[in-house]
């Protein structure tokens, strides 16, 4: 609110784009002043004419990519949701669940891939469960806490009100739960892009429907490196729009109430 | 005299732990009266509370309520921090025992928002929580106690954790709003002056097992104000109770 505050929030964009154009530039100039080759290290300048160059097959496996990463997230949040309510309920099915989602979650998706890739014959989909095993422990193991970190007293004053188990899900433990969630989801969005272009990687799919893993293989085939390093680039933005879509979210569902979406001014 | 509401007889209490928190207490409580339970903390004054509210059953002993047994909506509770859902406006807050009754979301928020006017909240309906200073939130606390119309309001500490002055502008509100309704009120607190000043009796718990020492009338003026608060007879009381206070606390070492 205060001039204080929006100064502090335009440094919080505007040092960290600085410091970024003057590494860029930097970069660059020690390149030209080097004399390496773009095909040892290419300058920003390089990758930025490939990316023009090659974008329409760039786009195109940015968006299949995409496509595997956000199925991944929807199916990491919404069947780790239903899991931990699952789990709040029972004790039992919690105890005896809750090792295997573990083992799942430790085990290299590198390393289990290729038994997909097997089981599974279609591509898109061992793709999408490569990327779901990543994605679905953080949305997991965050609500399975913040189902069960809800106030005791208003558990008390649930239970003198007669209300009944699903009354005190929907009513208490889930909203209690909602800031836990969101957080989980945020990890889980970066790790579902992981999982993607891992099991792209390992999967090593060709042709037109090949995500951005595959180019950057190919192009490191072909020494067009440059191009290497502009599917990178791609990669890393998704990487950061996913998480601040995600953030943004979070700040929706939870500017009203959570001490975590305060803003500057707002509190009493 | 009125009729009695809820008689403990010889009601114990013994966590799993093994502590004895409460042993053979009789207490009655008539209809529409004002008790202090007053004692240190650990004396189980709580554990009474959460006794009558059936949040925990007695290890010994029996609850009666002569009256019939009471329904959900027949107690409220009020705790010592204002325990709202930090997602839900004033008026949800407020409107959450009605709606978990069943009542329609209609009638159950023209009920909350009468509610919450009677703790001179109107206008507060659609603010959060966090947007509300600590005695606010407590108002909403007793709101949401009042909007089932209950027969018995168990009040746990719930001024403690405010700052002096909130706390005589809800001490004095609360007495306006008994004066009003007439409902009972059980009311645990560690202040001696707190209890002189609101309460009609006073049991003085003492601690290690909690039990009741003894039981004192408050003799005052009615409507009781400020003028009470420093007036000799409340002085007078206020020693009187605080002497009772210290013979319990000498019966075993603190």
């Amino acid at each position: 609110m205060s001039g204080r505050l929006s100064g502090r929030r335009g440094l919080r964009i505007l040092a960290p784009l600085g410091l970024g154009l003057l590494l860029l530039g930097l970069w660059e100039a020690w390149l030209r002043l080097a004399g390496i080759p773009p095909y040892v290290v290419p300058g920003p300048v390089a990758i930025a004419r490939a990316l023009a160059e090659d974008w329409a097959t760039l786009a195109a496996s940015l968006l299949v990519t995409l496509k595997v990463t956000g199925l991944a997230l929807l199916l990491a949040a919404s069947l780790g949701l239903l899991l931990a309510v699952l789990f709040a309920q029972s004790r039992l099915l919690a105890l005896a669940l809750y090792p295997y989602a573990v083992i799942l979650q430790v085990t290299p998706v590198v390393a289990i891939a290729p038994l997909i890739i097997i089981w599974v014959d279609d591509v898109t989909l061992s793709l999408l469960i490569c990327a779901w095993i990543v994605a679905f422990f953080p949305v997991l193991s965050n609500t399975t806490v913040g189902l069960n970190s809800t106030d005791p007293n208003l558990l008390d004053l649930f239970r003198l009100y007669g209300a009944g188990r699903w009354q005190v899900l929907w009513r208490l433990r889930l909203p209690a739960a909602m800031p836990y969630f969101l957080a989980g989801l945020r990890i889980s969005g970066g790790l579902a892009l992981i999982g993607a272009i891992v099991a792209e990687f390992v999967l090593g799919t060709g042709g037109r429907a090949s995500g951005l893993a595959y180019r950057i293989l190919e192009a490191g085939y072909q020494l067009r490196i440059p191009r290497m390093f502009a599917a990178l680039v791609l990669i890393s933005a998704a990487g950061i729009a996913i998480f601040l879509l995600l953030s943004l979210l979070s700040h929706l569902v939870l500017r009203r109430w959570h001490e975590s979406a305060i803003e500057g001014g707002e509190r009493r | 005299m009125t009729a009695s509401l809820v008689a403990l007889r010889g009601i114990g209490k013994r966590y799993a732990t093994g502590t004895l928190a409460v042993q053979g207490i009789d207490l009655t409580v008539a209809e529409g009266d004002f008790l202090a339970l007053l004692g240190p903390s650990g004396c189980g004054k709580s554990t009474l509370l959460r006794l009558i509210a059936r949040l925990a059953a007695p290890s010994e002993g029996h609850i009666d309520w002569p009256l019939g047994p009471p329904g959900p909506r027949d107690i409220g509770f009020v705790f010592q921090e204002p325990t709202l859902m930090p997602w839900a406006t004033a008026l949800a807050n407020v409107a959450l025992p009605l709606r978990l009754a069943g009542m329609p979301r209609r009638e159950a928020r023209d009920r909350a928002a009468d509610s919450l006017a009677r703790v001179e909240l109107r206008g507060f309906e659609e603010a959060y929580p966090r947007a509300l200073s600590g005695g606010m939130r407590m108002r909403v606390s007793i709101a949401r106690a009042l909007a089932t119309r209950p027969r018995l309001l168990l009040m746990d500490e719930p001024f403690a954790a405010l700052d002096e002055i909130t706390r005589h502008r809800l001490n004095n509100d609360l007495l306006a709003l008994w004066e009003a309704a007439r409902f009972t009120v059980l009311f645990v607190t560690h202040s001696v002056f707190e209890s002189v000043y609101l309460a009609r009796r006073i049991a003085v718990m003492a601690p290690r097992p909690g039990r009741i020492h003894a039981e004192l009338a408050v003799t005052a003026p009615a409507p009781r104000g400020e003028a009470f608060r420093t007036s000799a007879e409340y002085a007078a009381q206020c020693r009187a109770v605080s002497a009772t206070l210290g013979e319990a606390m000498a019966v075993s070492p603190a």
